[in-house]
């Protein structure tokens, strides 16, 4: 088997090919490609999830909505998501309680507000450990909680989606919602960071 | 399937290779791969549901050494040769060796015969099913009792959606579980969410 692995076609062989044979169907692949590639690169970024946390710590009721129907609340940002995301459930921090979000069995992210998952959160090891081992992974990835803090895991098994609501940050009183946007990371959003 | 992709709970792996504003895409080829299989998606050629199975049932050496892109572009393969869109000769033709591809499926499962609604606050059992397609229930939340704290609208139900099988749209429950009773005596200390399809769980007594 070891073998075998090694004498596969290179990967950038096995996309060409796919592709190909796709155009050589009448199949519109490059066009798709392109699109959808600038979808993935450019539109789907952490700083939609940003604006929306920004929004939700200046604005009450906003936050409010958000909590209920996240999916209704982040069209009010002209922010949307795909068909199969139906339900977007928003996670929020206090001071006692901290949220962190996984997917065990493969990467599911609430990926058009938070951005597509970075290379860690689909690897083996946080897939693995992050659900019963949850306190000593944060601590590893830099994120010491003190034992009073709850840890709440949020396992993306279906088709609900999940975003961590960070706490703000103290002696931000009075800040821009768009200067509050820039302290907002993505890390904070996925729940393994605080601000 | 209780393959090798169902992760949740496993023991040996390292420390996490954590890095601040890490990338989603390290190679050009990743970007193409990952628009592809939306392109087939939106194509009609498979689901969302059909596309997870295929990357659980590559052969599990593979699935392992496999990047995540490469087990993307694994799944969009095969699904591609399964569905009839091209074929495998073709591929390796055009690729210039060899594609590795999936493992056949096994048959899937329509909704459960009893399904209950439940209410946040109620508690749970997931039922001790083992199905040899695809599902959504990780292993470690099987047989174990929980809380509901949550309800979604309807979803496809992925344990028939994967594998053509007719069946009724079914609402999920996000259940909490208490770390000490999903390991006893060997987990850290914390409340673990599930998104749990409701054919999954019973009342717990």
């Amino acid at each position: 088997m070891e073998q075998r692995t090694h004498s596969f076609a290179p990967v950038d062989r096995r996309v060409d090919a796919i592709q190909a044979a796709f155009e050589a169907r009448g199949m519109p692949a490059i066009r798709g490609v392109e699109e959808l590639s600038h979808l993935a690169t450019e539109e789907w970024v952490p700083r939609n999830g940003a604006r929306v946390v920004a929004r939700a710590w200046t604005d009450p009721a906003f936050r409010a909505r958000l909590l209920a129907n996240g999916r209704a609340a982040v069209t009010e940002l002209g922010l949307s998501m795909p068909p199969h995301h139906r339900h977007f459930v928003v996670l929020e921090n206090s001071p006692d309680v901290h949220h962190v979000i996984c997917c065990t069995l493969c990467s599911c992210t609430a990926f058009t507000i938070i951005g597509l998952p970075p290379d860690w959160y689909k690897d083996l090891e946080y897939r693995a450990r992050v659900v019963r081992e949850s306190r000593t992974v944060l601590r590893e990835m830099g994120l010491d909680l003190p034992p009073e803090v709850q840890i709440r895991v949020w396992d993306t098994t279906a088709d609900t989606r999940y975003m961590v609501l960070p706490e703000r940050p103290e002696g931000t009183g009075g800040w821009s919602e768009e200067r509050l946007a820039d302290l907002v990371t993505r890390d904070g959003l996925i729940g393994v960071a605080r601000l | 399937m209780d393959g090798i992709h169902d992760l949740g709970g496993r023991q040996g792996f390292g420390t996490v290779r954590y890095t601040l504003d890490a990338p989603a895409f390290h190679a050009r080829w990743e970007v193409r791969a990952n628009a592809l299989y939306a392109f087939a998606v939106r194509q009609g050629i498979f689901n969302m549901d059909e596309y997870r199975h295929a990357i659980e049932r590559m052969e599990p050496r593979h699935y392992l050494a496999a990047s995540y892109y490469e087990r993307s572009l694994t799944s969009l393969a095969s699904l591609c040769v399964e569905k009839g869109v091209m074929t495998r000769g073709e591929l390796e033709e055009r690729a210039g060796g060899p594609v590795p591809l999936a493992m056949p499926s096994r048959p899937g499962r329509a909704n459960a015969a009893s399904r209950e609604r439940f209410r946040p606050g109620d508690r749970v059992r997931v039922r001790e099913d083992h199905v040899p397609g695809h599902s959504r229930m990780p292993g470690y939340i099987r047989g174990k009792e929980g809380v509901v704290v949550g309800e979604s609208p309807a979803y496809p139900f992925p344990d028939a959606h994967a594998h053509g099988v007719p069946s009724e749209d079914e609402p999920t429950y996000d259940v909490r579980f208490r770390s000490e009773d999903l390991w006893p005596g060997g987990a850290d200390s914390a409340l673990v969410h599930a998104a749990v399809f409701q054919s999954y769980l019973e009342r717990a007594g």
